[in-house]
């Protein structure tokens, strides 16, 4: 029998992160660009929360800061994407272009 | 063993639903495969033993957050998004770049110390500690939060709201004029709308 070791869920966390990184680079709607993020921010709640069981209880009370954040990011970010929506109709991330020099 | 399958299982589950975040086109099922994502985590976090995390990440993560991104897909209708061809730039670049990184994940992964295994059932997240450390240690950053939240409260309350504002767009020429038809022929008047109205 093979012990679970943090290793482990390093390992599922690099995976996590990294198609996170991927939506956020090559997906066009903003809703899933957000939603990728989120997933960002999965994997890293999961490794602190796996690195909490050999370092103390900190990285847990970390990641409850970390979703209180990402609650807020949500939120900004869907109203930006509303106002967004408003004025263009459309919620393509490559006609985002107003701030584009 | 149950633990291992157990960790494997939910592991893959939600390995594959974050692939299947990326490969879906209807934003729709993005967001259900990101809450298979968030459920089969708040699985890793109970065999981890942090049972107020696991629980925190259904109520919020799975709940709040996630019934917001349905709620502005359906708002905004949100419909099959269209794909363009990469660069090729990007293709021959991106392969190696990608094998290299992953190389150096893998080195720094395998020259970690000798890490502790966990063991099923053994709590170690219980809500009292969590809840000791949050108001005792981390007081400060308690309260930070609670201002950044209450910010951004307000700030999504200022930009979606339905108002007229600096943000959206100006009014169409009929809609205006049969406001102005409506509000009567004197400028006077007319002022203290528009007054009222940038207030």
């Amino acid at each position: 029998m093979v012990p679970i070791t943090t290793l482990h869920y390093l390992v599922v966390a690099a995976a996590l992160f990294v198609l996170g990184t991927i939506g956020v680079l090559t997906r066009r709607n903003v809703v899933i660009i957000l939603m990728s993020i989120e997933l960002i921010l999965n994997a890293v709640n999961l490794n602190l929360v796996a690195f909490s069981r050999l370092y103390g209880l900190h990285g847990q009370v970390f990641a409850v800061f970390v979703i209180t954040d990402a609650a807020a990011e949500a939120a900004v970010g869907l109203g930006i994407l509303i106002a967004f929506f408003r004025n263009k109709e459309t919620v393509n991330m490559d006609e985002v272009d107003l701030l584009k020099w | 063993m149950l633990h291992l399958i157990l960790f494997s299982v939910f592991a893959v589950i939600a390995v594959a639903g974050a692939l299947n975040l990326l490969v879906q086109r209807h934003p729709i099922s993005s967001a259900l495969s990101l809450i298979v994502v968030m459920g089969s985590l708040a699985v890793e976090y109970l065999l981890l033993g942090a049972e107020f995390v696991a629980a925190i990440q259904v109520i919020i993560y799975a709940g709040a957050i996630m019934v917001l991104f349905v709620f502005v897909i359906m708002l905004l209708n949100a419909g099959v998004e269209e794909r363009t061809k990469g660069s090729k730039v990007a293709l021959i670049l991106g392969f190696p770049a990608m094998l290299v990184g992953g190389l150096l994940v893998a080195w720094v992964l395998l020259r970690a110390p000798n890490v502790g295994s966990v063991n099923v059932g053994a709590m170690y997240g219980p809500p009292k500690a969590i809840g000791w450390l949050l108001f005792h240690d981390f007081l400060l950053p308690f309260e930070v939060t609670s201002v950044l939240v209450l910010i951004a409260i307000m700030g999504a309350v200022v930009l979606a709201s339905p108002v007229r504002s600096r943000f959206s767009r100006p009014q169409p020429e009929p809609e205006r004029q049969a406001l102005k038809a409506a509000a009567g022929t004197e400028p006077a008047h007319e002022e203290t709308v528009t007054a009222r109205r940038s207030s």
